[in-house]
């Protein structure tokens, strides 16, 4: 019997259509990937399986759970049925547990309001299933609490907690994305493992191709609330009947072109020389003072003109602790960082403005790293503050305007406010803003992190045209190693505080020599090499 | 947990140290002087320095400070300037009556805020929400010695089911003395409430767009469970701090519905030390305040822990 059909589905909020024509069905024992971009539906679809719809939204068309009906049943049988029947995997694991309750305690719940169990037989349910997922109770005894676990043994005591009853079906909602990719790995493993041997449906929500094509059975790709194509993941990857699936398949895989090669010899445009960055700890105890921990130590490495070198390592690494160094954000340790051959700032001493005018920064927030009371005119000038005779008048206007549009938009997009644009459009105004001042270095923490695949191929193509053009040094931050691959010349490895590996992109990638960038490198789900796998 | 504890105590020790000293420096700049205060104004001057001495006003600063603490940790606080009875006596007989007084109105605020901060935030946007709202606005922007008269008018006045003013004292009797701080306590509980509400309200609204409470929903609570189970805790915190402020403000901040009520409280007595110049216990009755404070504040802080795991977070 399947385990979930939905057929004509169509919900709308407050009278606007999110989703319509969703028609999906999923076998036990299968997994069925739902992608798309933000907007798409995916989450939405997932809700009204969950009949967790936002208050004043409306759904017709059916949905069945097990053969179960969800359009006769009540609130309270559908609280029966959270849970018991259906478990639920959330995209931020951080969050996704209450804080002030015990692991075990949040974990045998889902028994206790299912089943009567007492207190006892839930809590031996919660350590069978936490050793399920990979959590031993020698480590992880059942009075831990959220706090003491790391994002990716979070997400496995949510897993537990959505399982603990073996429900006939899970809906995991981008259950990996906030993870790097060596939990991601592990936690997909996890999945795939537990549907195959509870035989249970798994509905795998993700904007990412490459994670669905080496996991799902059967596809389903959305687009503005629709289902566009769905069928068998092969199927669907080797025809791309639908435009829109090419689209999404050429964004994912999509690398910009660069066609010159920096410039070597030259003084570097960046050289940073054994830079150390040390956080002073809480004090535990009044008269003594903690060790500083070394979140960056002794890194060591340069940049050339027109060059993009691309920094890799997983969360906590210390890479975006590197880059606020490097921006001279926080004060040095030791060592000392050296723009265009001059001293920009060195342990104990920051940076002259002037200097700082020719580094520039983009984050991975777009929305979030602008005042939204501001118009786009005064966002994009903001770093003349850095120089002694900022231009002004029909200079002023010549410099926005050119930034503007080297970044792609127009001139009269100038008067307008940042909510006005989209989240592409916002990532463009932070290149101009960062672009205006006519800095020789760019330094991109995650900036393209947070855009849907087509737009990130858009930004791709950005930057390496204003590379090339303008003669741009990018120093380019990321978790994500497909990224990096298509955009930069040159990748360091960074792990605990150090650059454990450095060399050509290419090279490192295809071979990579230090055991943290080949375990790195094969967790990263690959489109290509999950296409090319033989069928299991 | 026990670290935790130790490190908390230590910091309420210090903290009264220190208050210690601030409350004893300023009172010696304060202009002045007691002993030319209490003889009048034509006072021989050899007499005012009789006085001095014998008050101790001639010694050197740190050998009274030490003094003054001393007698502190023994429960002397000293003779009454112009009562001339010891200041832990006076002290003794009003802190029977603030006491209880600022338990009571915060016990009634708590009542009434817990309840209707929570029905609003669950039932956000509906007509319970809207009137909760409203007669919290209007809670908060009363003047509470304008809504003591009119309790005073309607149920001691007309109804006669209090009587208006004074204390009779607790060995009139446990209900009797409760009876006459009724009145005062829902006087000075109205605007706290109404806070409390508030804070309550909008701190579980906070908690219930986590998204820890959608996988309580997704785990098959209902609405209400997922509330009481996994919002209530949660929101505790910013109530807790609340509450812990209310407590202070109520101890010594009752001073304007003790003169609505008649009743002899601390406000009072440190409204009649100031006017008279008694310094001495202005200086023992602000000491007093400070130690319930920082107390309050211990006790809060106690709590939070108890609310919240990650502050007991042994650091590694």
């Amino acid at each position: 019997m399947t385990v979930l059909s939905i057929s004509d589905l169509k919900v709308d909020i407050h009278g606007n259509t999110v989703l319509h024509d969703i028609d999906l069905t999923l076998d036990p024992g299968r997994i069925l990937g739902i992608v798309g971009e933000s907007g798409s539906g995916k989450s939405m679809t997932a809700l009204s399986v969950m009949q967790l719809l936002p208050s004043g939204s409306n759904w017709s068309g059916s949905i069945r759970v097990a053969g179960a009906d969800l359009s006769i049943m009540g609130e309270p049988a559908l609280c029966r049925m959270r849970g018991r029947d259906v478990g639920m995997i959330f995209q931020e694991p951080m969050t996704a547990l209450n804080p002030v309750r015990t692991i075990g305690d949040q974990v045998a719940e889902t028994v206790r309001i299912h089943t009567g169990a007492s207190r006892r037989e839930a809590f031996s349910i919660a350590r069978e299933m936490l050793n399920r997922v990979g959590l031993p109770e020698d480590r992880f005894p059942l009075d831990r609490f959220p706090h003491d676990l790391s994002g990716g043994q979070r997400q496995r005591v949510v897993i537990a907690q959505a399982i603990a009853l073996r429900p006939k079906l899970l809906i995991a909602d981008e259950p990996t994305t906030a993870l790097d990719v060596t939990t991601q790995a592990q936690i997909l493993d996890l999945l795939k493992q537990l549907v195959r041997e509870e035989d249970m449906g798994l509905m795998l929500i993700t904007h990412d191709l490459a994670v669905v094509a080496g996991l799902a059975d059967s596809i389903a790709i959305m687009k503005d609330g629709a289902v566009v194509e769905a069928g068998a993941t092969r199927e669907i990857f080797r025809a791309m009947r639908h435009p829109y699936t090419r689209a999404l398949f050429t964004a994912s895989a999509h690398v910009p072109d660069r066609g010159r090669k920096p410039e070597s010899g030259k003084i570097p445009v960046l050289a940073v020389e054994n830079v150390v960055r040390d956080y002073q700890q809480p004090r535990r105890n009044l008269f003594v003072k903690p060790p500083p921990f070394r979140a960056v130590d002794h890194v060591s490495f340069e940049i050339s003109h027109g060059e993009n070198v691309g920094l890799v390592g997983e969360s906590g690494c210390g890479k975006s602790t590197l880059a606020r160094s490097i921006l001279a954000l926080d004060g040095l340790q030791g060592g000392d960082i050296r723009l265009n051959g001059h001293v920009f700032s060195s342990a104990g001493d920051g940076p002259h403005p002037e200097l700082r005018a020719r580094m520039q920064v983009v984050f991975q927030d777009p929305y979030g790293s602008f005042n939204p009371r501001h118009q786009v005119r005064r966002l994009v000038t903001e770093p003349f503050h850095l120089v002694k005779n900022p231009p002004r008048g029909a200079e002023l206007e010549r410099r926005i305007d050119r930034a503007l549009t080297e970044v792609g938009l127009s001139s009269s997009d100038a008067d307008k406010y940042i909510h006005e644009f989209s989240g592409g459009q916002r990532q463009r105004i932070a290149i101009a803003r960062a672009l205006i001042i006519e800095p020789a270095l760019i330094v991109l923490d995650e900036a393209v992190s947070a855009l849907d695949v087509s737009i990130r191929a858009q930004i791709l193509d950005l930057l390496a045209g204003l590379s090339e053009r303008l003669d741009l040094s990018y120093l380019f931050i990321s978790h994500d190693l497909s990224v990096v691959r298509a955009i930069t010349d040159r990748v360091l490895v960074m792990k605990d505080g150090r650059i454990v590996e450095q060399g050509e992109t290419e090279t490192v990638f295809r071979n990579p020599q230090h055991p943290y960038t080949q375990k790195l490198v094969a967790a990263t789900p690959s489109l290509e090499a999950a296409l090319a796998a033989p069928a299991d | 947990m026990t670290a935790y504890l130790l490190r908390r105590l230590l910091s309420l020790s210090l903290s009264l140290v220190a208050a210690s000293l601030v409350i004893f420096l300023v009172m010696e700049v304060v202009p002045g002087d007691p002993a030319s205060f209490m003889m009048g104004l034509n006072a021989d001057p050899q007499a005012v320095a009789a006085l001095r001495s014998q008050l101790g006003l001639d010694e050197p600063l740190p050998l009274r400070y030490i003094g003054w603490v001393a007698g502190l940790l023994q429960g002397d606080f000293g003779i009454s300037y112009t009562y001339r009875v010891p200041v832990s006596e006076l002290i003794a007989e009003r802190v029977v009556i603030s006491l209880p007084l600022t338990l009571y109105a915060l016990a009634l605020s708590t009542l009434i805020a817990f309840p209707a901060g929570i029905l609003a935030a669950s039932r956000r946007n509906s007509a319970a929400d809207l009137t909760v709202m409203g007669a919290t606005q209007l809670g908060v922007a009363i003047p509470n010695f304008w809504f003591a008269m009119i309790l005073v008018l309607i149920f001691a006045v007309n109804l006669r089911w209090f009587s208006a003013g004074g204390f009779p004292g607790w060995e009139a009797g446990f209900w009797p003395a409760i009876k006459a701080l009724t009145l005062p306590a829902i006087a000075l509980a109205l605007p706290q409430a109404s806070i409390l509400a508030r804070v309550m309200r909008s701190s579980l609204i906070d908690t219930l767009n986590e998204d820890f409470m959608r996988t309580a929903r997704a785990k098959g609570l209902s609405r209400g469970q997922a509330l009481w189970r996994h919002a209530l805790r949660n929101a505790l915190i910013p109530v807790l701090t609340i509450i812990g402020l209310q407590f202070s403000f109520l101890l010594a901040g009752g001073i304007i519905i003790e003169n609505v009520f008649y009743l002899p409280g601390l406000g009072r007595l440190a409204f009649q030390a100031i006017t008279q110049r008694d310094l001495i216990v202005v200086r023992s009755v602000v000491i007093l305040l400070v130690f319930a404070v920082i107390v309050v504040t211990f006790l809060v802080d106690l709590a939070y822990a108890a609310a919240d795991p990650r502050l007991r977070r042994r650091r590694s």
